[in-house]
């Protein structure tokens, strides 16, 4: 029997093992490329426990070690942490091998630096979810960008050099000038570090500071893609797909909205942002954010610009989610965390095996492609659907308590913007695989598209169905993080 | 036998390569000399471990030189306040001089290697003396010993630039200035005080009213070792003498010569002049604060446009000399011991960036510009990786040593002056990582020449600056170390009371 701990362990070590093996693989191709789908299902198969572990109730917890007294790294498991650790570990297994396929479909140089630096940001999105307090949250939370930069400056150009740029200014400047005096500020406050479920600031912070606070925080999580702090991920997309795909639409900006969630239920507490209203603006801001770019998604005729558009707006669903202030919107936003990514990771990979198989990356060229295509453009057309939240597709799940939210918290307009963007996401979704299987053909281009990339796009799409049917033990979770 | 040695560790810690600096001149070979040096440097470092053990459990040694009791003869002070700053100038010695081995000898002729190795421990001696003195005539003599051999040390860089003669010439005039101010200030008190003794002269100040006398001596002390410690604006002879002194120097000089100076104005500030309240706090809030600021962003300002590496880091290292003295001007025993924290952390991340950039134009046989830096990434990974931890460290990312001091410095300004000024510090902290970001970009990013594909890295090159690299990823994970001898340096400084 392996205790909890070990769980815990297993589930963040097998990424780091993985980066580190890589690079003395890096002449062994097959066995290089295997261990990272084979430290996918480890890691999963120890998040898998841990969430379980999680629904009887138990609170696992570890301390790493102590850098001075007062600063420790542990790690402490919450219920949203065990569903974002599912989230981050579960579709490693796929995108481990997809990218396998991409590097070697598109004949990418530097490979193994490529999957030593992807793995190490893996490991970092765990130690987020895991992470028992602000400091643990902090540090991994730069790692993360940092262990990205090398992946998005891969072509090593001007272009990715310029977006780099971007990249680094946007999340560290953010983190560092924001993120960091807020949870210091918190530090000073409340005299710890540590989170607790029902937050930690009530009868400790002046209502009247509460809002700076929380904008210092929003503001400083540059990674959940909040307007005007979005732009580094368009920016990030020169990366290659493998990277839009599990980190841009996965493990990173889900950590970014992970973050907001957890600062949010665990560091303000929902009774405390209810009973002071400090999270009103965020509303507006998150409605505008979403509608935004969702509309600005419309015109973009680049295929993975305007995924990374429309996952901004998703993006907002979660941040909504959490300053709505009620406890089904914390449940959507908790849930749309899932639903979005198993949607969100398999138009990406449709995007990448197009890019490799056709090497068409903009939409006006994709007319007619539908019939050399079939399958990837049917996992395209599921997975949009679940984005927009049609049933049966797991994503109809997070829409509905969103609005239950909006109606618990009297925030009516919530719903009618909500509506307004499904309607633009059905606009901008089903271009695509309309051009594809309605139009008419401009052109014939020798299609391969290597079947690494193609059953790993099957399994996350049909990840979307499977959720409508099994939500039950995310929504427990969820249930346990809201605290009832 | 022992006893013997034990009792007299205070004084042999300067001695030692004060002595060893006169018998080095005298030998001709260069590797002999070397190894002379390495292992005075790598005694140095013992005696102040075995001193900081002694530290632990007295927490305060005083020695009275030549047996003549204080206040009549010259005292030498060990506690933890000072231990602080020994550590760091015999840590960093031991570590340049284990650098120096291979880079002393592509910059200089193989006649003058001795004597630099001569005044290298001179000056070594010389910050080590400084720091331990108690005495105010005594540190004036180790202040200028120290000085002079620095200034030697910089002009020697004329074989490979001739620019070094002007920057030792500047860091001679000014360093003069600077210590006659010093030696004014000393005079004064003397006058109103009749004693020489530090610990002397506070409590003969404690039964006085302020006077002209005491304000202006206060004055000549504060702004004379003000200028040693280069804060803004005080600060002009620091870029020449640390861009063109020969680089094994510029590592030794950044790293410890100006933490020395630091190190007097704390105790000057907050132990000496402990009775003149007033004055101590006037001058904390209205002009240190104030210049410390203006020192965080101009030094880096000034660092995101210079071209020249070595001149880059020196620009930096004025901007980081504002940290701590801003942490010291907040005045709180957090703040302070903020300050000492980022006092040994600075020292290891400049020491080891100054490695890198020195092992690089070791490897290109050129000055390292940014243009030079094009592609090197590629060629030498040990160096580069090295480069950029402690660039990382420099910009106070998480799990460096910077991000240590980081923490600390914000946490007590938030806590003390509210949010302003934390936000002061990290805005140019962002901006730091402008800089190093170019230089990072241009590693990584941008094409390798031609010339430099066949550029092997060498372990005798790389050793030192693994292990400073090392240790300022050490002190990011396990801080306990430095951190509980910076809040003992702080509560002994401050007193109970405050």
């Amino acid at each position: 029997m392996i205790s909890i701990e070990n769980y815990i362990l297993l589930t963040i070590i097998s990424p780091l093992l993985v980066s580190i093996l890589t690079p003395f693989l890096s002449n062994n191709v097959f066995l290089r490329d295997l261990i990272g789908p084979l430290g996918g299902i480890f890691s999963s198969w120890g998040a898998i426990e841990i969430a379980r572990s999680v629904l009887n109730g138990t609170q696992p917890s570890i301390e790493i070690f102590q850098i001075a007294e007062g600063l420790t790294i542990n790690f402490n498991i919450t219920p949203l942490g065990a569903i974002f650790g599912i989230v981050a570990s579960f579709l490693w297994v796929f995108a481990a091998i997809y990218s396998v396929g991409y590097m070697r479909g598109n004949k990418e140089k530097n490979q193994t630096r490529f999957f030593s630096f992807y793995a190490v940001a893996i490991h970092a999105a765990l130690c987020i979810a895991y992470s028992g307090n602000l400091l643990t949250l902090f540090i991994f939370y730069e790692i993360l960008t940092f262990s990205t930069y090398p992946l998005i400056t891969h072509k090593q150009d001007e272009v990715a050099k310029k977006a780099g740029r971007i990249y680094m200014t946007i999340l560290v400047g953010s983190s560092i000038l924001l993120l960091l005096p807020a949870i210091i500020w918190v530090w000073v406050t409340t005299g710890t570090l540590e989170m607790s479920q029902n937050g930690i600031l009530s009868g400790k912070l002046d209502p009247k500071y509460a809002p700076y606070l929380l904008m210092m925080f929003v503001f400083g999580i540059g990674k959940a893609a909040v307007i005007p702090l979005h732009s580094w991920l368009p920016a990030a997309m020169v990366a290659p797909t493998p990277v839009s795909a599990l980190l841009h639409a996965v493990a990173v900006v889900k950590a970014g909205v992970f973050t907001m969630l957890i600062v949010l239920t665990n560091v303000f507490g929902i009774q405390y942002l209810a009973d002071t209203g400090s999270s009103r603006w965020l509303i507006g801001l998150a409605c505008i954010t979403l509608i935004s770019t969702s509309i600005i998604a419309i015109f973009k005729d680049d295929l993975k610009a305007r995924l990374a558009y429309s996952t901004i707006s998703q993006l907002s669903y979660i941040t909504l989610g959490g300053a709505l202030a009620s406890s089904y919107a914390a449940q959507g936003a908790a849930l749309h965390i899932v639903t979005h990514a198993a949607g969100k990771i398999t138009l990406f990979f449709v995007a990448g095996a197009i890019y490799v198989g056709a090497h068409i990356s903009k939409i006006s060229e994709l007319n007619g492609q539908g019939k050399s295509m079939p399958f990837i453009f049917l996992a395209f057309f599921i997975a949009s659907l679940s984005i927009i939240g049609v049933p049966p597709m797991g994503g109809s799940w997070s829409k509905l308590f969103l609005m239950m939210g909006a109606v618990e918290s009297d925030y009516l307009f919530v719903i009618i913007v909500l509506c307004i963007s499904t309607i633009l996401n059905v606009y901008y979704l089903m271009e695509i695989p309309a051009r594809a299987f309605f139009s008419k053909k401009n052109k014939n281009i020798d299609i391969k598209i290597p079947n690494l990339m193609i059953i790993p796009t099957m399994i996350t799409c049909l990840f979307t169905i499977i959720l409508f049917f099994y939500i039950e033990p995310f929504k427990n979770l969820t249930l346990l993080m809201v605290g009832k | 036998m022992i006893d013997i040695f034990i009792n007299n560790l205070p004084i042999l810690i300067v001695t030692v390569p004060l002595m060893m600096s006169l018998f080095v001149v005298l030998v001709t070979n260069s590797h002999l000399s070397f190894l002379l040096t390495l292992a005075t440097t790598f005694i140095t470092f013992l005696i102040a471990i075995l001193l900081y053990q002694e530290v632990q459990s007295y927490s305060s040694i005083s020695y009275a030189l030549g047996n003549w009791l204080p206040p009549l003869g010259i005292e030498y002070v060990i506690d933890h306040v000072s231990i602080i700053p020994i550590i760091i100038i015999s840590g960093i010695g031991f570590l340049a001089t284990l650098f120096a081995y291979k880079i002393m000898p592509s910059e200089l002729s193989d006649s003058s290697i001795s004597k630099t190795y001569g005044l290298w421990l001179l000056a070594i001696s010389g910050l080590i003396g400084l720091v331990t003195t108690g005495d105010a005539f005594n540190l004036f003599v180790f202040l200028e010993i120290s000085s002079l051999a620095s200034v030697a040390l910089v002009a020697m860089g004329a074989k490979q630039d001739r620019q070094a003669l002007i920057a030792a010439y500047n860091y001679l005039i000014i360093g003069a200035v600077g210590a006659t101010f010093y030696v004014i200030g000393v005079g004064l008190l003397y006058a109103i005080t009749g004693t020489l003794n530090l610990a002397d002269i506070t409590s003969k100040l404690a039964l006085m009213e302020d006077n002209r006398a005491l304000i202006a001596g206060f004055g000549f002390m504060v702004v004379g070792i003000m200028i040693k410690a280069a804060v803004f604006p005080l600060h002009i002879w620091l870029p020449r003498a640390y861009a063109y002194a020969p680089s094994a120097v510029s590592i030794l000089l950044a790293a410890t010569a100006t933490k020395a100076s630091l190190y007097i104005l704390a105790r000057i500030l907050f132990s000496v002049f402990l009775p003149s309240e007033n004055i101590v706090s006037f001058t904390l809030t209205y002009i240190i604060l104030p210049l410390s600021v203006f020192a965080m962003f101009a030094g880096t300002i000034m660092a995101i446009y210079e071209k020249d590496i070595k001149r880059l880091l020196a620009h930096s290292s004025i901007a980081q000399i504002g940290y701590i003295t801003l942490a010291f001007s907040i005045g709180t025993k957090s703040s302070v011991a903020a300050g000492f924290i980022h006092m040994s952390n600075h020292a290891l991340i400049k020491g080891g960036l100054f490695m890198a950039i020195t092992s690089i134009s070791y490897y290109i046989q050129k000055r390292v510009t940014i243009e030079n830096l094009s592609g090197l990434g590629k060629a030498m990974p040990i160096t580069f990786c090295c480069f950029i931890i402690c660039s990382l460290s420099l910009a106070g990312l998480p799990l460096t040593a910077g991000f240590v001091s980081k923490l600390y410095l914000i946490k007590s300004a938030i806590s003390s002056e509210g949010l302003w000024l934390s936000f002061m510090i990290l805005f140019s902290s962002a901006l730091s990582l402008i800089y190093l970001w170019k230089m990072i970009e241009a590693l990584w990013l941008s094409p390798l020449n031609k010339q430099d594909i066949k550029i092997k890295e060498k372990p005798v090159i790389y050793t030192s600056l693994l292990l400073i690299t090392f240790l300022n990823i050490y002190f990011g994970l396990d801080a306990s170390l430095i951190v509980n001898s910076s809040f003992n340096a702080s509560n002994l400084l401050l007193g109970i009371n405050k």
